[in-house]
């Protein structure tokens, strides 16, 4: 979902990236709090997998085919601000080296990818986890279920900014339809990947993994919140 | 430690794998935004990229004429760039001030 130049017009893209600015701002704080020195290299190896990752195109429906966005992955793995973070450098790599998204977009692209995916998925993953029982497998699933969510929630991200600046004069209503529908069977594949990936890595290093460190220590982790 | 290294090695050994070999048998059909796009007509409105012309644009190597082996280096440079800078920053953004050296 990677939105190229053009579609959107300037002034909602340069407020994009205002709002893309202010989310990162928070990020880079947050992360502070999230990450240690221990849990650093998962982060940059979270950007790294997602980075190739989402090269790996698959086919949805005839003549369609998505790829990961990685934000409930990211988010799983290694807590909500860095993951905006590593999928913001994700972001940054594919327009600046491989001229794969916009740069007059990027405030857009990184506004849906980086952060509503990465906060819904992550509100999600939260709200699944409650209400399984607390064990690795249930980890997993909630990443899925949060993957899944994830996708068509960055779709809506892009319909929302299409309403308020598209450069084309297309019915809003079909964009929404067309984009909702095919993100939510691009989403069944994030929730597959997503799952797989997450299942792999509390197999062999369940410490690392903030949504499963952070469910385990809870009421301590509330208690030094104060 | 060991048991530290071989998990990031390994994870940075599959991402290789990953983009290096496997991406040269990724679907090539239009991502959903795309396809949405072109089915719905402001696929027209798209600019060419700035950088369209760079020496990696679109995962492909300028001069590899040979396309598994452009995207493959392509996607080599790619995870070791995202590696070089994803761990420098988050290396900087994880530092506790107490732990620097003085």
């Amino acid at each position: 979902m990677h939105i190229p130049d053009g579609f959107i017009d300037v002034p909602t893209s340069a407020a994009f990236v205002g709002l893309s600015a202010v989310g990162i701002g928070a990020a880079l704080k947050g992360a502070r709090t999230q990450l240690d020195d221990k849990t650093a290299p998962l982060a940059g190896l979270t950007a790294v997998f997602i980075f190739a990752v989402q090269m790996l195109n698959f086919p949805v429906v005839a003549g369609t085919s998505g790829h990961l966005i990685g934000a409930a992955l990211a988010a799983v793995l290694v807590g909500p601000w860095a993951a905006t973070l590593a999928l913001t450098v994700v972001l940054l790599m594919q327009a600046f080296l491989f001229a794969d998204g916009g740069l007059t977009a990027l405030g857009l692209s990184v506004f849906n990818m980086s952060i509503i995916s990465v906060w819904v998925g992550y509100g999600t993953f939260l709200l699944i986890r409650k209400i399984l029982p607390k064990n690795k497998s249930s980890i997993a699933i909630a990443a899925s279920i949060a993957a899944a969510v994830s996708v068509p929630a960055a779709a809506f991200g892009f319909w929302v900014q299409y309403v308020i600046g598209a450069t084309g004069t297309f019915s809003d209503s079909a964009v929404f339809t067309s984009m909702i529908g095919v993100h939510i069977l691009i989403g069944i594949g994030e929730a597959i990947i997503t799952g797989l990936t997450v299942t792999a890595v509390l197999a062999s290093r369940s410490d690392l993994v903030f949504g499963w460190k952070n469910n385990k220590n809870k009421e301590v982790l509330e208690i030094k919140n104060v | 430690m060991s048991k530290n290294r071989k998990f990031y090695i390994g994870g940075f050994i599959v991402s290789l794998f990953l983009a290096g070999v496997v991406s040269f048998y990724a679907s090539s059909s239009p991502d959903g935004l795309e396809k949405v796009a072109g089915d719905i007509g402001f696929i027209e409105t798209a600019k060419d990229h700035t950088l369209a012309d760079g020496a990696l644009a679109d995962y492909g190597v300028k001069g590899i004429e040979n396309e598994r082996a452009s995207v493959g280096v392509a996607g080599v440079i790619g995870v070791i760039g995202t590696a070089v800078v994803a761990g420098v920053f988050f290396k900087l953004i994880a530092r506790k001030p107490e732990k620097n050296k003085s």
